[in-house]
């Protein structure tokens, strides 16, 4: 009898204790490297790592993860030495990976060349991106994926050190999420760099957004089921030369952004712009508009409200505007456009030493044909600065 | 444990009582443990060494089935002995626990009609839990393929075409994209409104698996048969069973605001010049998903037209036009009063 009770007290345990984390390698070149993948994905259990080993893994269906609490890591992002994951030949799936479970860690590879989006994320709390490559090798094309990195409708993300280049839509994209920080990324010639869309309290800095169409853009937009966005701040990050000519397919709200953006606020209230390098974006360091086109969301906000703006660094901007009615403007200025653009819808205030233009169009109902372009001074007291974002420990406990 | 012993004493049962065997039955034991059983036959769904399945599950069809690459479904319930299917109010079917959904896939011209594959959707207590079968070379047996797998697959579609595909059988996570609600596995396919109930009320089965039929099932339209509904109807009851298990508010395409229930309002969330939200190049630089009067500028049609991945719509599941499901969705558009401006 003794054994017996030993023996069910112990099988009672391995049935109400989760089994100890464990670490599965999965091996880059085999054959069935990607059914091995996925089903390594099905069968991990939280708190195991999944190990992706070195070598470039050709992939033909796009990769899902389900199961909270999981890492998955690879050997770096560098071609060569790395753990590349490569998409060209890929037959489905929207992106190259897809996470749905909750506390995901994901580092140390890289995605090339999906035909879709390259690591989606949706519903996925306490995500962590980290020393990531997502890219679309031949630069920006047409047909190039839409975002690299896109967590949606998730609270609490971290994007860390991530470098992403090529994306369609956006090179890293957050949308209808809360307490968002992204940092210490690259982000270049994507249309839009780093885009935060209908999210409420994020913050994006020190990042470098460079030659994409638009560097860093806080957008809102309506018809979707978390409108409203709030909170943002956009401080510390180098937005530089966004000098690529538009490539998304027409359409997309990005398609949109002029050539030569900086930094892009649409609708939105409270969102703040600081301490950053912003410099040779040939429409304007900073664009502060409202939602112009029709929509019928009754609940839509469309103009950006308490948009503030300080102590930015500016290099030259303003010297090739790309929207309509734009050089001739910049020639009637004798040249440049201030670095400031506002189509004088909402509220802003610009403290940085620059100049603003205003295209004096209060009402987004009014066709910006109707614009009448003149300096406006929008200096004035901003409101309490945003307390910022805090993530859970656990969260930054992975970075460090 | 109660229901282990219970098949063993009628295991033991069936061994004293030779020559005289019962009908047989799915194995009940399986369908309610934790195990992934690396072979089909481990559930008894089908008589030994044949796809061809017992008598004791209840065969059903839909009115408007999801388009799967032309392939002919054949599906099954199983309610365990003593319990029954309960129709909810709002038309949803409520199965008890132990209960089992099997859907295989067959095309006629292909390997002799036998399926592909057998996907389980079992209830288990823990959840739905969604395994995908591939049917072994021999076709005695389906082997569990939970990463899935692309199949070569030749056939014939309706209207001549022939077709040579490398068919998806879905991975366990991509059957969860589909049936999925709040993050957790839920049935699709068998809602009141979309069961041919006058198809399986004729099975001795049927008493004993469901309660009771509903007094007013609602039914959606034959998507392909004009008697039943019109084109509007038949566009809407196609948009339901082909993307609706997405696009709802709690589906994995949430977040894209096109909501595409048989009950949503036809306005810009039905994609009614809604603007495109996370298309990317799915908009085929279009600028509504559906544009009234105009579908060769709607993109939902764009999407529903194209095998690319990162274009095609649904993301999962489809490596072949539905040539006639588009044809329908593009008369229904076409036929859309346009608007003013």
């Amino acid at each position: 009898m003794q054994v017996h009770w030993v023996t069910f007290i112990a099988a009672v345990a391995a049935a109400t204790s989760p089994a100890a984390a464990k670490t599965i390698s999965v091996a880059a070149g085999a054959p069935d490297a990607n059914e091995k993948l996925q089903e390594a994905l099905i069968l991990a259990e939280p708190g195991d790592v999944v190990e992706l080993g070195a070598g470039t893994w050709t992939l033909t269906d796009g990769l899902s993860l389900d199961v909270d609490n999981v890492t998955l890591r690879g050997a770096g992002t560098k071609d060569g030495d790395g753990t590349i994951l490569d998409f060209s030949g890929q037959q489905g799936a929207g992106e190259g990976l897809l996470v749905t479970s909750d506390d995901v860690y994901l580092t140390n590879f890289a995605v090339l060349n999906t035909k879709g989006d390259g690591i989606k994320s949706k519903g996925a709390d306490r995500i962590v991106y980290h020393q990531l490559r997502v890219e679309w090798t031949a630069g920006p094309k047409e047909t190039n994926g839409a975002y690299g990195i896109y967590p949606v409708e998730s609270r609490d993300v971290l994007i860390d050190s991530v470098y992403v280049r090529g994306a369609s839509d956006a090179g890293i994209y957050v949308g209808q999420s809360k307490n968002i920080v992204v940092r210490d990324s690259i982000a270049m010639e994507n249309v839009a760099g780093i885009e935060i869309e209908n999210c409420y309290d994020a913050d994006v800095h020190d990042n470098i957004a460079t030659k994409n169409t638009g560097g860093i853009l806080v957008f809102d937009l309506p018809s979707l089921p978390q409108q409203g966005g709030h909170n943002v701040r956009v401080f510390d990050n180098v937005v530089s030369d966004n000098s690529t000519p538009n490539f998304a397919p027409k359409g997309n709200i990005v398609a949109s952004v002029p050539t030569g953006t900086g930094v892009l606020v649409m609708a939105n209230s409270r969102v703040e712009i600081f301490g950053n390098l912003l410099a040779d974006n040939g429409t304007a360091n900073v664009m502060i508009v409202g939602y112009r086109y029709p929509y019928e969301d009754e609940k839509y906000q469309p103009l950006p409200k308490d948009i503030a703006v300080w102590d930015n660094q500016h290099g030259n901007a303003g010297f090739a505007p790309a929207f309509p009615g734009g050089a001739e403007i910049a020639a009637a200025m004798g040249g440049n456009i201030p670095p400031v653009l506002w189509d004088g819808a909402g509220s802003a205030i610009v403290n940085d030493e620059v100049g603003v233009l205003s295209l004096n169009l209060p009402d987004v109902g009014t066709p910006q044909s109707e614009a009448k372009p003149s300096p406006a001074d929008l200096k004035g007291d901003a409101s309490e600065p945003l307390a910022g974002v805090t993530l859970p420990a656990s969260m930054e406990a992975r970075v460090q | 444990m109660k229901r282990i012993a219970a098949a063993a004493a009628a295991a033991l049962l069936c061994a004293s009582m030779a020559g005289a065997l019962p009908e047989p039955t799915p194995n009940q034991a399986v369908i309610d443990g934790r195990e992934m059983p690396a072979k089909l036959s481990a559930f008894g769904i089908f008589r030994p060494g044949t796809s061809e399945p017992i008598d004791a599950l209840l065969p059903y069809t839909l009115r408007t089935p999801l388009f799967s690459d032309y392939a002919g479904k054949k599906r099954l319930i199983w309610v365990p002995p003593g319990e029954k299917a309960r129709v909810a109010a709002d038309g949803q079917i409520d199965f008890p626990l132990g209960s089992m959904i099997v859907k295989s896939f067959a095309w006629p011209d292909h390997n002799g009609g036998r399926p592909v594959e057998t996907r389980l959707l079992l209830h288990r207590a823990s959840g739905w839990t969604a395994l995908p079968y591939l049917w072994d070379a021999d076709g005695k047996d389906a082997t569990l393929a939970l990463a899935g797998r692309r199949v070569p697959v030749s056939f014939k579609s309706p209207g001549g075409d022939a077709h040579s595909i490398r068919y998806a059988v879905p991975n366990k996570n991509q059957c969860k994209e589909c049936h999925s609600k709040r993050g957790e596995i839920v049935p699709i396919g068998p809602k009141a409104a979309n069961i041919d109930f006058a198809a399986a009320l004729s099975r001795p089965e049927f008493a004993r698996f469901f309660a009771e039929l509903p007094a007013s099932a609602l039914s959606i339209p034959r998507w392909d048969d004009p008697a039943t509904g019109s084109i509007e109807e038949r566009a809407r009851a196609y948009l339901d069973v082909n993307c609706a298990h997405c696009h709802n508010p709690e589906g994995s395409a949430s977040n894209s605001g096109l909501f595409l229930r048989w009950s949503d309002p036809a306005g810009i969330n039905y994609g009614i010049r809604k603007r495109p939200t996370a298309a990317g190049r799915g908009s085929g630089g279009m600028e509504f998903a559906i544009r009234p009067g105009d579908p060769d500028n709607s993109f939902l049609i764009y999407r529903l037209e194209s095998l690319e991945a990162g274009i095609a719509m649904p993301e999962v599941g489809r490596s072949t036009v539905h040539k006639e499901g588009a044809a329908l969705l593009r008369q229904w558009i076409a036929e859309m009063p346009k608007d003013g401006h």
